[in-house]
């Protein structure tokens, strides 16, 4: 395969980890930009969301598109209902304190963790795909007779990735809708805004603060349930989802959700295509490094507001 | 009436009110005069819910107030302008006032009667809250506060940094306010303003309120202002 062909796969592998990324980073993002917590424990929602895929869709049986929708509809409801109640068992009893917090939230990682591994086992685990059509790319050549288009063989993508990337795009836009033209949304911004306010006038902070929670753990979940049928389930795989995640919010601005799509696409599609080119590790490395530089040069981020 | 009595606030270890007292009454301005750190942002948060009470209680005709959830305070009526406005700076005109709508479920009429009020308001529903002149800003943190319809409405310095035209604009609608039945707590560092426009005045010192002074007493008698305040 010619260099031209290879790029565009590993763009459109960049893509897929970009879609996911941004659900899951966009879901942290909320988080601290409402509540100003930061949550450690978000990549192990992400793993309970795909490890839910694998119980939901076994459970259900009767094909894998039932299965898969099961999945996509209760996996993201429970984990967000988890969340919810760990908020008001554990963050709210902190009163929020953003050093406690952290502390909490290393503490909810290992439960979790720890009893999916008791519950569910150190295997790795797949879920099939609703629909994983193979579709063959074109790619343009210069010959004899100008310009033609032409399959190279290997260049491909399938159904189901493309729905992954699609499917994000839907949620992320719905959230925007959400956040900007909702009167639930418009509570969480004033909330985000001036939470002694938001009292002040009425607002049950604390209930938004339960609510955003869940949400927010539900999106991680979500995008947990979409990458199941690429990537297995396995009770660790919420430490790289995280630290990717991480990365991501701090370059787009912790709290704006433009500033966390652009940054996923960023990282993602870099993650991709350095991923494909010379190594996986390297890949993180430099997303590393960008962080680094961020909080160097420009320490809110791209999208992010100076301090108040 | 709002009556508070003997209620101990602290900032974690820092107590800042020691058994203060007040009551506001229906009709009437309530001054709190004292010195920067007396106690007088303190006692507006504590009526407001936002800080426990140690000791005491806050009661709103009747029903005790100082125990509730601080968002079930404005629910009861009280509107409160706090100080440095604290508008929803990204949020627009429009939906700084939809929140204060929400707080006691006020609709369109309430919303046409606040924007009479105001009619620059009116001109920038789109515009967003932190883009505002400073005036223009005080005044949308008034308009937010009368959204509740308050029974009680507490303001915090509400004319700090506003040019003449605007602090006489917030004292006709204060007034107007006080002819409709409105219980005012008022905290003010000019004193020629208080004295003219309040009725009661309570001094405040070291976080305890000193003393309860009809208005009309200290505009006869300076000398008073001297003996409570040290001015």
């Amino acid at each position: 395969m010619d260099f031209g062909p290879y790029l565009l796969l590993a763009s459109l592998e960049g893509a897929v980890t970009a879609a996911v990324l941004a659900l899951m980073a966009a879901g942290l993002s909320l988080v601290f930009g409402v509540m100003r917590v930061v949550n450690v424990a978000h990549g192990e929602f992400y793993m309970l969301g795909a490890v839910l895929a694998w119980v939901v869709a076994s459970a259900v049986g009767g094909g894998p598109v039932l299965g898969f929708v099961a999945a996509l509809v209760v996996a993201p409801l429970l984990v967000g209902a988890l969340a919810a109640a760990a908020d008001v068992t554990v963050l709210k009893r902190l009163d929020y304190d953003p050093e406690r917090t952290i502390v909490a939230t290393i503490g909810l990682l290992y439960i979790l963790q720890q009893l999916t591994l008791m519950g569910y086992g150190p295997e790795a685990r797949p879920v099939a795909p609703p629909f994983n059509a193979r579709l063959a790319l074109p790619w343009v050549e210069w010959g004899d007779a100008g310009p033609q288009l032409y399959w190279p063989w290997g260049l491909s993508i399938t159904s189901y990735k493309l729905f992954v990337i699609g499917a994000a795009v839907a949620v992320l836009a719905g959230l925007w809708l959400f956040m900007t033209r909702t009167r639930v949304g418009l509570v969480m911004r004033a909330t985000q805004l001036d939470g002694e306010m938001a009292q002040a006038f009425g607002i049950p902070v604390e209930r938004v603060y339960a609510g955003v929670f869940g949400l927010g753990a539900a999106l991680a979940a979500l995008a947990g349930v979409l990458i199941v049928p690429i990537q297995q389930a396995h009770y660790l795989m919420g430490g790289e989802a995280l630290l990717l995640s991480f990365i991501v919010v701090i370059i787009g601005g912790l709290g704006s959700l433009a500033g966390t799509v652009i940054a996923a696409v960023l990282i993602g599609m870099s993650d991709g295509i350095i991923s494909v080119f010379f190594s996986p590790t390297l890949a993180k490395i430099i997303a590393t490094l960008l962080v680094a530089f961020v909080l160097v040069f420009r320490p809110r981020g791209l999208m992010g507001k100076a301090a108040r | 009436m709002l009556e508070i009595d003997g209620i101990d606030v602290a900032y974690g270890p820092a107590q800042v009110l020691r058994g203060l007292s007040l009551t506001a009454r229906p009709g009437e301005i309530t001054c709190l005069l004292g010195r920067n750190g007396a106690g007088k942002t303190t006692t507006m948060k504590a009526i407001m819910g936002l800080l426990p009470l140690r000791a005491g209680s806050i009661t709103l005709d009747g029903e005790d107030i100082g125990r509730l959830p601080a968002h079930e305070v404005p629910r009861r009526g009280i509107g409160y302008i706090p100080q440095g406005r604290r508008l929803f700076a990204e949020l627009t005109v429009a939906q700084n006032l939809e929140i204060g709508l929400r707080a006691r479920r006020r609709g369109d009429e309430v919303r046409a009667r606040v924007l009479g009020l105001f009619p620059r308001l009116a001109d920038r529903l789109g515009q967003r809250a932190e883009t505002l002149s400073g005036g223009e800003q005080q005044m949308l943190a008034t308009a937010r506060a009368l959204c509740l319809e308050p029974r009680v409405l507490l303001l915090d310095e509400p004319t700090e940094g506003l040019q003449p035209s605007m602090i006489a604009l917030i004292r006709e609608v204060v007034v107007e306010l006080r002819r409709q039945g409105v219980a005012i707590v008022l905290v003010e560092q000019r004193i020629d303003a208080v004295l003219s426009a309040a009725d009661r005045v309570v001094f405040i010192e070291n976080g305890q309120s000193r003393a309860a002074v009809d208005a009309a007493e200290l505009r006869d008698d300076p000398a008073l202002l001297k003996r409570y305040l040290g001015v």
